[in-house]
């Protein structure tokens, strides 16, 4: 049978998410920082205020903690809240309500208080608003014992990934790359709630496994594509659930391919792609024909001028040349 | 010092309801007098901080709670969990770090919790519980629910900004949140005027215009009247309340407090105000209770705490197998 296709892009896959979230259940609701009026800062709410009204697309104060901290106390009560912060940067200014309180009732509590609880936040560089605006700590995030994190890079987790969090019983982070809300794609017209417990792999080869998430997944499908040009065949992974790291999918790849790079937008140091290389490390070692490689975000804060901003992000370019070092040894 | 808003308890309560508040305040002194004896035992660790002192507050405005209302509260909740109705035993055996604990000894002294008294925790981070019990009330005022969400906090909080966004948020939306802040004059070792470049604690709730009062935190049946009127207040408008409780802790912040910040005259001079003393001696004045009927009360409470205590030194210990359940409601998603 043909699946019916529509063109969207990213952030309407989102905001249909959003929109399906709200219609199904009326506990559900959305509030931050300009989500109704106007519209979100990055237009992901468009139009549900005017659907849903001010009681549930709530515009709030700028006041980070005490909004995510409502959404844990409206969880608590009742609710299925999705606060949305502006960016990962301003959430900082709420993680004491995500660190100590969200992670935390359940297991302080003796398993009494659970928090169903969604935050949604943009995440990521590329887009030339530099070292206040542009960084990925979704890997600092997924440290965190308590929450689960969720970053979407495909239209299909946009749209699908909302709802099963919403289903979570546990507070659920969902990271939206910044530079991939204007992303065009196609959406089957059937497509609904996805799995956020297991990572995927979106394309096969036999030499080497790329393994990503966000927007760097899409650099690693664009490097894949010059690799099979000369030969080199690549698996390439998306995490798409960085806590809890779904192993299995990498190791699994890993024991075929025998090489593992890892491009993670983070810093290098204590970054999730560490996370991942020790996993293959300690689970498939003599598997490994080469050693496990990363590719990271320069350990600088993100510059402004676009020279210096590509420069301190992982390119397509870095990609395929370490894959062919890697396989030609 | 600005003078109190509210006026001094009338004794107007009858007498059943004064004998109720001096169990209860004594319920809590001894209760906590045996911690720290259990603390000095190394029976029980980490930190502990004691309410001794401070009792009326917990015992005055839980008064004005009803079972459908909601707490939050700070480290220092040991009052507020009893006074809420929690069993003295789930309290110590918590305290013990013991299985049969309130929270299975995962959270302790600092983290009480309970559901059948909508006690959402003692919270160890200053300020950390405001912006939930603001959403507390937000999830109640969307279900179209009467109940009021009763946040304590000491006066340390309102330095931090979470108490200056929650007010504003709780105002902005009229949510229906008590807001009592239990000023011991004390946040650790930093006195309120070397904290705060304005003293007067209700002009802050004001500024957002929230209603507000103050009381005499040291006695008990004041608490319970102005408590009453307060929550009063947030049934009928919906919105929130700041209560001001003029309190003092006659003993150390936590077991690790040298106390060179206060004189021993001040402590001295507060101590002549003891809550459960002046109650009793109204009492007494009144010819509602006498030294057999106060014997007989202290025997009670001693058997009470007996019990707690042999109720947690003979609750076990978690299984270690069992580490990390309750970090996600599914055990298997770690
Ligand atoms: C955010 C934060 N900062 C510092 C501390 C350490 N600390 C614990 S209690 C306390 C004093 C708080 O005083 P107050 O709010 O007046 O309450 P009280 O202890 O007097 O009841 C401090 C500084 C903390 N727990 N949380």
């Amino acid at each position: 049978m043909e699946q019916q296709l529509r063109k969207m892009n990213y952030r309407d896959a989102l905001n249909e998410g959003l929109r399906e979230a709200l219609q199904k259940d009326e506990r559900v609701f959305l509030m931050g920082e300009d989500v109704g009026r106007y519209g979100g800062c990055f237009a992901v709410s468009k139009g549900l205020l005017d659907e849903f009204g001010p009681e549930r697309i709530r515009d709030t104060p700028l006041s980070e903690s005490a909004f995510t901290g409502a959404g844990i106390g409206a969880a608590l009560g009742g609710m299925r809240p999705i606060v949305e912060i502006m960016t990962v940067n301003f959430s900082l200014l709420a993680l004491d309500q995500i660190m100590n309180n969200a992670a935390t009732y359940l297991h302080m509590s003796g398993g009494l208080f659970n928090v169903p609880l969604v935050i949604r936040m943009a995440t990521g560089g590329g887009k030339q608003l530099a070292a206040q605006h542009s960084h990925s700590l979704e890997g600092w995030y997924a440290h965190i014992p308590g929450i689960k994190v969720l970053c979407p890079a495909t239209l299909e987790d946009a749209r699908g990934m909302l709802w099963s969090a919403l289903l979570d019983p546990d507070p659920v982070l969902i990271f939206e790359p910044a530079v991939l809300y204007p992303m065009e794609g196609e959406l089957s017209a059937d497509a609904g709630p996805v799995a956020i417990d297991q990572a995927k792999l979106l394309r096969e080869g036999k030499d080497l496994t790329l393994i990503s998430y966000g927007s760097c997944l899409h650099k690693c499908l664009e490097a894949a594509s010059i690799l099979a040009e000369e030969g080199i065949e690549t698996d390439v992974i998306d995490l798409r659930t960085l806590r809890p790291l779904d192993d299995e999918s990498f190791l699994a790849s890993v024991a075929k391919t025998h090489r593992a790079l890892i491009v993670d937008e983070g810093w290098r140091s204590g970054s999730l792609a560490a996370e991942v290389s020790a996993r293959i490390m300690e689970q498939a070692f003599y598997q490994l024909d080469a050693p496990v490689e990363r590719i990271c975000t320069a350990e600088v804060p993100m510059p402004y001028a676009k020279h210096m901003e590509e420069a301190a992000l992982p390119q397509v370019s870095s990609i395929v040349a370490t894959a062919r070092r890697m396989i030609d040894g | 010092m600005t003078t109190m808003t509210s006026k001094p308890g009338q004794a107007l309560v009858n007498r059943e309801q004064s004998l109720h508040f001096l169990r209860q305040m004594l319920r809590i002194r001894r209760f906590e007098e045996k911690s720290a004896e259990l603390y000095s035992a190394m029976k029980i660790r980490g930190f502990l901080h004691l309410y001794i002192g401070e009792e009326a507050v917990a015992v005055g405005v839980t008064e004005a709670l009803g079972s459908d209302d909601a707490v939050v509260a700070t480290y220092r909740e040991h009052g507020h969990a009893m006074s809420r109705g929690m069993s003295m035993a789930a309290i110590m055996a918590e305290m013990y770090g013991k299985i049969d604990g309130c929270c299975r000894g995962r959270g302790g002294s600092m983290h009480l919790f309970d559901v059948e008294h909508r006690l959402y925790g003692g919270n160890a981070i200053v300020a950390g519980g405001l912006p939930v019990a603001v959403g507390l009330a937000l999830a109640d005022q969307m279900q179209n629910k009467k109940s009021v969400t009763c946040c304590c906090f000491g006066e340390g909080a309102m330095a931090e900004g979470e108490f200056h966004e929650a007010m504003n948020l709780a105002a902005l939306w009229q949510l229906p949140v008590l807001f009592v802040c239990e000023n011991n004059f004390y946040a650790m070792g930093t006195a309120l005027q070397l904290s705060e470049s304005v003293v007067d604690l209700t002009s802050k709730a004001a500024a957002y215009a929230v209603p507000t009062a103050t009381v005499d935190g040291m006695d008990v049946i004041a608490v319970a009247e102005a408590a009453e009127k307060a929550s009063d207040t947030v049934r009928e408008t919906g919105g929130p309340f700041f209560l001001e409780c003029r309190t003092y802790r006659f003993r150390p912040h936590s077991m690790f407090d040298p106390g060179l910040y206060r004189s021993r005259q001040e402590v001295e001079g507060w101590k002549q105000r003891c809550p459960i003393i002046s109650l009793i001696r109204r009492l007494k004045d009144k010819g509602w209770i006498d030294d057999p009927g106060l014997e007989r009360l202290e025997g009670e409470i001693a058997t009470e705490i007996d019990s707690a205590v042999d109720f947690a030194e003979q609750s076990e210990w978690e299984s270690v197998e069992d580490l990390t359940r309750f970090v996600y409601s599914d055990a298997g998603a770690n």
